[in-house]
Formats: structure tokens, C-alpha cells, sequence
């Protein structure tokens, strides 16, 4: 019953604060709206007892890229609306194709969930007991065993997005 | 119901009470060391060697006239000084005072809570705390602040990653993140952590300093280029909660270096036997007095050593103290695998 109470007041504040940062005016208001909601997010990760994962969140969104964020908006001039060049007409067009999409998806999902939850559970394959406690080292666990080659691909884009950043920023080495 | 709220409680209103009164007399302090250092008296007029001039400073901040400028970001612009001073205090939620002691019949854990992540939990609330720097030069909407505040978090930044770094060669030696796990695996090792990673403990402190602002990092603040720096636009107690964070940073910074690298609450030596008689002092005393003698190296340190120049400091960073902190963070592995292998 208070997990349920937590949860949907953090979701109202997401989605709250969600809707602040598409809609506000200003681009720094909307991206410190940003910050607010991603830690509304820790705390939700708090809520499902995964402490290292909310600390992780602050630590990289809220505290590093949304920083990052904002050193660029405060730095360049946003004055001009955006998209000027394009016609309203067919960014509306694409806006509603866009929304139609996403409205589909959530719809696909929604049924997938309903089917999963209605159909009887088969005997799921149990997953290999881990040999450690604690979210920090069970997240280092699964990291390093059955998500090795994702993770070593996600370092692999990161490292060649940073040579990529050096190039472009450095344009005689 | 009384493990649940009331000892929590008391403990936070105990905690936050003495954050408070020791970040005041940190000023104090500051300006009779650096007057001493000068051969001045410093303080003096009041009370006893100018012990109530604390006092007199709260109250001459808070008489004083509130000033928003016309064209500043109003709400930012409040915002600010919040947001820098509330990271500064909810960093002490983690902070190990001390361990588990019974007082009064009752068993009371010397620490606000023990989370499984504590030295991360620390690490991201100090990167929210950069906010409030960004947010004051960007709302004053004057280009003294909008510069220093720049300077500022371009420096925050920089030096978070090789201060972070070092923190991750001390979880390596601990095998724990939680606070109190890391200090209990330093009476474990039976060493303090900074005779084992001393290369780590210096670009902490470095770090430290340049995370906290302080001389010879004080760059943000630097009065001849900057005018004062990202809080030239503020006045009376907003100016006062900029001070009061960045005093309360640099409590927390020693907190954290004494608890990483210098035991937290253990006594010198704690597994010497013949030493017992020093645990009749009680272990916070210890934890106390290790704090402050890094505040009292902060304070030497300002009064010694002239300011670095922005690209100096940056290139201090970047070029040295994190390559440096990585070599050591792979040394400290290679290290630790060989030691198991044997």
C-alpha cells in the first residue's frame, strides 16, 4: 500500500516535470526541469531497491550530461526559434506521425503485458543463482557475465564517440 | 518507533546543529590562522580574542539588504544558493562519526545510515552541487558572475574525474563502498589506506582543494579579474548560504579524506595491543581531531601558496592528475590480482 502511494506520487512528479521540460519556454528552465526528473527517477530506482542504479542515475544524468546540457544552452544563443527553415505544415504532419507511432507502440505493449499476465506461466528457465548479495555486486555480476558483449560494445561506442569528439574538436592534430 | 524516528532525528538535528556552528567558526578560524600567518592578530574586538566575531557576522548578514537585480532569472536566481547548500549538508547523511557505541542502554550507530553505496552517494550528491554554481552566474544575468561561474564548474568538473578515479583504486583496497565498510576494512588491513595509496590520497587532496574552490584553486573567486567571482550579484544572506556551502564543502572533503584514508574513527594503530589506553578516548574524538587537522592543511595551505592561473590549473588536471590517477587505479589492480594469485 505505501509502495503504491510512493510510486504513483514519484509518477506524477515525472510526468509532471516530463511535461514542463517539452513545454516551458525558456531552455534553461526547461533543462533544469530535466534534472528535477531525473532525480524523481533515482528515486524510483530507490523505491525498487536498487540503490546503486539511483546513485548511478544522479551521478551520470543528473550531475554529468544534464550539465553538460546546460553549458551548451547557457553558451549558445537559443533566442531564434528552432526549425525556422521548415514549413509548420509538415512538422505538424510529422508530429502526428511521430505520435501515432509511439501511440501504437504503447498500445502493442499494453496488449503484450495483458496477453503475458492472462496466459498461464510456463516453467520459466530459473536463472543461474548468483554467487553475490548486494545490487552494487549483483549489477557488477550480471554486467561481466550475461550482458558481457553488450556492455563491451556500449564501451566500444563510447570510446570511438570520444576519438570522434577529439577529431572534430582538434581540426590539425 | 523510537529506533525509527526519534534517534534518526535527533541525530540529524545533532549533525546539521554542528555543521553549522563548526562551518562559522571555520571563517573564524581561517582568518586568525592566516593573520597569525601574516604576523597579525586578526579578530580581535569581539569578545575574547575575537571569539563571538561569528556572531556578529550571522547577524550583520542577516540585517542586510536583500538585493535581486531587475534583470536577473528571479527564480534561478533564489534557487541558487539552495541548491548549493543542500548537497553540502545531506552529504553528512553517510558520514561515519563513529562506530556502533551503546549509549544511555541503547545501542546507537555514530552515523547518520550506512547505505551499501555511500562513497558513490557522496561522489553524485557533490556533482548536483555544481548547479548551484552554474546557476548563479547564469541567473544574475551579469557577465562577471556568468565568466566565474563558468571558470568554476569547467574546473568542478574537471577535477571530479581524477578525484573520482582515485576513489575507485580505495574501493579496490576495501572491497566495500559503504563508508563504514571502508573503514572497517582499513582495521582489517591493519593499515590506513593512505600509507597504502599515497599516490591516491594526493590527488584527493589536490582535488579536493580545486573541488572545493579553495586557494591555490580559488579561480572562481579570483577578486582581481572577477570582481568576487560568481556571487557578485548577491547580497546578505543568500551571499551568506555560498559562503556557508563552500565552508561546509571543505568539512565534508576532510570528512571524507579522514574516513577514506586515515581510518575515520579507528585510534593510531588499532591493533596494537599496548595502544589500548588510548581507547579511553572515544572514538569521534579521533575522528574530530583527524578532521581538523585537514582543515587546519586547507587553511596552511591558502596562507602559503599564490594562485594558479586558469590554464595552469587546467592543465594540472587533465595533463597530470588524471593520467596519474588512472596509472595508479591499474597498478592498485594488477596489484590486487597478483595478491591473490599468490
Amino acid at each position: 500500500m505505501g509502495e503504491a502511494i510512493a510510486f504513483y506520487t514519484l509518477a506524477a512528479f515525472i510526468l509532471g516535470f516530463a511535461v514542463l521540460v517539452v513545454s516551458t519556454k525558456d531552455t534553461v528552465h526547461s533543462v533544469l526541469f530535466l534534472v528535477l526528473d531525473f532525480l524523481f527517477v533515482a528515486a524510483l530506482y530507490v523505491l525498487l531497491a536498487a540503490p546503486f542504479l539511483a546513485v548511478i542515475q544522479v551521478l551520470v544524468y543528473a550531475g554529468g550530461i544534464v550539465v553538460l546540457y546546460l553549458f551548451v544552452v547557457m553558451l549558445v544563443n537559443l533566442k531564434r526559434p528552432p526549425e525556422a527553415h521548415q514549413a509548420p505544415q509538415r512538422r505538424s504532419k510529422l508530429g502526428l506521425g511521430l505520435s501515432v507511432a509511439v501511440l501504437l507502440e504503447l498500445v502493442a505493449i499494453g496488449g503484450i503485458g495483458v496477453y503475458e499476465t492472462v496466459r498461464p506461466v510456463t516453467a520459466a528457465v530459473p536463472a543461474p543463482p548468483m554467487p553475490v548479495s548486494g545490487n552494487t555486486e549483483q549489477v557488477g555480476w550480471l554486467l561481466y557475465t550475461s550482458y558481457l558483449i553488450p556492455f563491451e560494445i556500449a564501451s566500444m561506442l563510447l570510446l570511438v564517440a570520444m576519438i570522434g569528439a577529439i577529431v572534430l574538436a582538434k581540426r590539425e592534430l | 518507533m523510537i529506533d525509527l524516528f526519534v534517534v534518526p532525528l535527533l541525530k540529524i538535528l545533532i549533525v546539521l546543529n554542528a555543521t553549522l556552528v563548526a562551518v562559522t567558526y571555520m571563517v573564524l578560524l581561517e582568518r586568525k590562522v592566516i593573520a597569525w600567518t601574516q604576523s597579525r592578530l586578526g579578530p580581535m574586538r569581539v569578545g575574547p580574542y575575537g571569539i563571538l566575531q561569528p556572531v556578529a557576522d550571522a547577524v550583520k548578514l542577516m540585517i542586510k539588504e536583500d538585493i535581486t537585480p531587475v534583470r536577473a532569472d528571479k527564480w534561478v536566481f533564489t534557487a541558487a544558493p539552495i541548491i548549493s547548500m543542500v548537497p553540502a549538508l545531506i552529504v553528512y547523511a553517510v558520514i561515519p562519526f563513529g562506530p556502533v557505541v551503546s549509549l544511555f542502554g541503547r545501542q546507537v550507530s555514530l552515523f547518520i545510515t550506512d547505505v551499501n553505496v555511500g562513497l558513490l552517494y557522496v561522489v553524485s550528491v557533490a556533482s548536483v552541487g555544481v548547479y548551484g554554481i552554474i546557476l548563479a552566474g547564469y541567473a544574475s544575468n551579469s557577465k562577471y558572475p556568468l565568466l566565474a561561474s563558468l571558470r568554476a564548474s569547467a574546473q568542478l568538473i574537471s577535477y571530479e574525474v581524477a578525484v573520482t578515479l582515485t576513489l575507485v583504486s580505495v574501493i579496490l583496497m576495501s572491497g566495500s563502498l559503504s563508508m563504514v565498510g571502508i573503514v572497517n576494512a582499513q582495521y582489517n588491513t591493519r593499515v590506513w589506506f593512505a600509507f597504502v595509496q599515497p599516490v591516491a590520497f594526493v590527488i584527493f587532496f589536490i582535488g579536493g582543494l580545486a573541488e572545493t574552490n579553495r586557494a591555490p584553486f580559488d579561480m572562481p573567486e579570483a577578486e582581481q579579474e572577477l570582481t568576487g567571482g560568481f556571487h557578485t550579484e548577491y547580497s546578505g544572506m543568500r551571499f551568506a548560504l555560498f559562503f556557508l556551502a563552500e565552508y561546509a564543502n571543505m568539512i565534508v572533503v576532510a570528512s571524507v579524506a579522514t574516513t577514506l584514508f586515515f581510518g575515520g574513527w579507528l585510534r593510531p594503530f588499532p591493533n596494537t595491543a599496548f595502544l589500548g589506553f588510548l581507547d579511553f578516548v572515544p572514538s569521534w574524538t579521533w575522528f574530530l581531531l583527524k578532521t581538523f587537522v585537514f582543515l587546519y592543511i586547507f587553511i596552511w595551505v591558502r596562507a602559503t601558496l599564490p594562485r594558479y592561473r586558469y590554464d595552469q590549473l587546467m592543465r594540472l588536471g587533465w595533463k597530470v592528475l588524471i593520467p596519474l590517477a588512472i596509472a595508479n587505479l591499474v597498478v592498485t589492480g594488477i596489484v590486487k590480482v597478483l595478491m591473490v594469485m599468490w
